[in-house]
């Protein structure tokens, strides 16, 4: 037998010595390249996360005002046998100044009655109109009622307001040291649509209209996305020009901005088919045509990844082309087909560009209650409300942002989740 | 010794000293015949010429020759595997007990539920082990309820000398086993469908020896009531387990003959440099 092990001073091992130290340190390098971009990202998602949580959070919470309100009967002009049609003419807002002025009494002037007025929201007598007519019997009673304060109230409350007067500021901390002010959660954000009143304003139009633009542009977009890569990945022609051409437009589509598919949807869709604007049917049908790409792409890479040798098992035994796709193909492919869905999604959810020329940027109060309702979608509202002036929008601002964030991050919880159930690659 | 150039050359010639099998492809009763049977791929590039060969009943028939000879191409012709192969174009006859299998009419789903084919690679499913030997008859509809499914499952796998190995994971799945046990377990998928023929392309060419060996055994078997067509690049192999052998050489059938003959006193010069190990 030859000995084997090499002369332990040979040139070849000297050198690859030499080489060896090299080596280490440069993989030692790119080691240390990748931990340091890892953290670099982490450390502005963090700051971002951070900044737009700390931002968002007074939006979370709102002051209420408790005022004594007198409903005297007399003074509105009805009583407790009164049409409801009668009920609902009565100018409640008497009610509200009333309950104010005797809170404050020395306050005098036109101008200073007026910013006692707008201490709480305007949507106070309506509150009381509402109250009434459920309850007519209240008439005549004495109720303590807690009251939205304005946005003005609420953040002088919060953090100071150097828009008010001083004698503002003397009311509201007034109302405090008597106890009639209460931080509450903010539930109005969740309950209603968008409004004028920045304390009035909520995300639930939004939240809805996002929900049904991409439910009805998941259920457009992903068989059509699948079938079509189907298709072309197991049926087309190979080296067919047709095909080809078909391929390299599908992967222009898919680079074509955004704002170019809202001309067409605005051209198309609206103006050609008549679908109504501003709704979350033509919302979704021009997501779709952006999200086509890129569920196409992915899906076809997925199917592509599939061994042959598995179509050839199928083939083998006797199946037929569709069935060997469709019992064998496409549930392997599933995990990737459900990964480039959840790209398309994601990225029709926060898509805003598209929807400005469809209309959705139109102010909606309403809660839409089916796909022809007039809808806004939530990166939309979000513009809005970051372009409005009132000071009690930013907060808002970052709450629709989290808002929205969360929503992502639930859709890819279950996609995520999907995507386990289908990856049975044992 | 010949140099490569010399060799290259040296096929040339022989190639074109191929003017017909020599031995004998033609048998009484035989359960394929194919005539004249010429395979091209896209390009006009032809990878069969004229095979005229008989496979008979329950034997086993050893095809070899050289890479690139065209011995794989000619056994996928036989269950319409080339069918999936865009721009192959198979011409000829091949008669499955006198039925064109190329004929219009029929389906090639009907042919490959009567010829079954093993892979060189074992494919599993990526599922259960009962869900791929069930698939088959799944498919076809075979057994009309679960009790008469396991009945298959379980004989199938049997048969393929797997069902002890196994029977305590049937539901565990298929891609999890050994690859010798992989390769019976698609033994067992192929069979499950009562097949006629067996076609087996370089089923042993990614196993080791002891694997190899039990599928050696097992074919042995199975020719009791299956025919079966092998694929294989063991010279060895071939003359263990099959009783005729085909020798293609460039796509061309150069001899076919009983086992025992091939090996110990070929008819063709080319025959004889292969299995002499000259080149191949």
């Amino acid at each position: 037998m030859t000995n084997l092990t090499p002369p332990a001073t040979s040139a070849t091992t000297e050198k690859v010595k030499l080489g060896l130290q090299k080596r280490y340190s440069r993989e030692k390098r790119f080691r240390w390249y990748g931990i340091i971009s890892i953290v670099v990202s982490l450390f502005f998602l963090i700051v971002l996360l951070a900044d737009i949580t700390y931002k968002a959070l007074p939006a979370f919470t709102h002051h209420y005002i408790q005022l004594d309100i007198d409903f005297n009967a007399e003074k509105l002009g009805i009583s407790a046998q009164s049409t409801p049609e009668q009920l609902r003419r009565a100018d409640y807002s008497i009610l509200v100044n009333d309950a104010l002025i005797k809170q404050f009494p020395n306050v005098t002037g036109r101008q200073e009655k007026r910013a006692l007025k707008n201490i709480v929201s305007s949507n106070a007598p309506y509150r009381l109109q509402a109250m009434v007519l459920e309850n007519p019997s209240l008439l005549g009673t004495k109720q303590a009622i807690w009251f939205l304060s304005n946005d003005d109230s609420d953040i002088y409350y919060k953090d100071g307001n150097e828009r008010l007067k001083p004698y503002e500021t003397q009311w509201l901390d007034t109302l405090k040291a008597e106890g009639r002010v209460d931080n509450r959660f903010n539930s109005t954000l969740f309950t209603n649509g968008d409004s004028r009143e920045p304390e009035q304003a909520g995300i639930l139009s939004a939240l809805v209209g996002s929900f049904f633009t991409i439910a009805l542009t998941l259920s457009l977009s992903f068989p059509i996305g699948l079938a079509a890569a189907i298709y072309l990945e197991e049926f087309s022609p190979k080296n067919n020009f047709w095909v080809d051409l078909i391929e390299v437009n599908i992967n222009n589509l898919a680079a074509v901005p955004s704002i170019v598919f809202g001309l067409l949807g605005l051209a198309v869709f609206i103006q050609f088919f008549g679908v109504p604007r501003s709704t979350p049917l033509v919302g979704s049908l021009v997501l779709t045509l952006i999200t086509l790409p890129t569920i196409i792409i992915a899906s076809r890479a997925a199917i592509k990844s599939v061994p042959p040798s598995i179509r050839e098992a199928a083939l083998g035994l006797g199946a037929s082309k569709v069935q060997t796709v469709f019992h064998h193909v496409v549930p392997l492919a599933m995990p990737g087909v459900l990964t480039g869905t959840i790209i398309g999604m994601a990225h029709a959810l926060g898509e805003t560009a598209p929807l400005l020329m469809i209309g959705m940027v139109a102010f909606i109060i309403d809660v839409p209650s089916n796909l022809t309702d007039p809808a806004a979608v939530l990166p939309v509202q979000i513009y809005l409300w970051a372009d409005s002036p009132e000071r009690a929008f930013v907060a808002k601002t970052s709450a629709a942002i989290l808002i929205l964030l969360v929503f992502l991050v639930c859709m890819n919880l279950l996609a995520v989740i999907l995507r386990k159930r289908f990856e049975r690659r044992w | 010794m010949l140099d490569a150039t010399a060799r290259a050359e040296g096929r040339e010639e022989f190639s074109a000293a191929i003017t017909h099998t020599v031995g004998k492809p033609f048998l009484e009763d035989a359960k394929f015949k194919t005539r004249d049977v010429n395979v091209f791929y896209a390009g006009a590039k032809q990878a069969i010429f004229d095979v005229d060969l008989d496979i008979g009943r329950n034997e086993v028939i050893a095809m070899i020759g050289p890479s690139g000879c065209g011995k794989s191409t000619f056994l996928r012709c036989l269950n319409r595997m080339n069918d999936t192969i865009q721009d192959a174009k198979v011409t000829g006859q091949l008669l499955l007990d006198g039925m064109d299998i190329y004929s219009k009419e029929l389906d090639p789903v009907l042919l490959r539920a009567r010829v079954g084919m093993v892979f060189q690679k074992p494919n599993p499913f990526p599922k259960s082990i009962y869900d791929n030997v069930a698939y088959g008859p799944r498919l076809h509809g075979l057994a009309a309820n679960r009790s008469e499914l396991d009945e298959i499952v379980e004989e199938s796998l049997r048969k393929a000398g797997l069902f002890n190995e196994v029977k305590d994971r049937l539901n565990s799945p298929g891609t999890g086993l050994s690859g010798g046990q992989q390769q019976r377990l698609c033994i067992a998928r192929t069979i499950a469908v009562s097949p006629e023929v067996i076609l087996m392309d370089e089923p042993t060419s990614a196993l080791d020896p002891i694997a190899t060996a039990t599928i050696e055994e097992l074919i042995e078997e199975l020719r009791q009531s299956f025919t079966i067509c092998i694929v294989t690049h063991s010279m060895q192999q071939a003359a263990r387990i099959s009783q005729r052998t085909a020798y293609f050489h460039l796509g061309k059938l150069v001899e076919v003959n009983d086992t025992n003959t091939v090996f110990t006193n070929p008819s063709h010069q080319l025959t004889e440099n292969y299995i002499t190990g000259r080149f191949g």
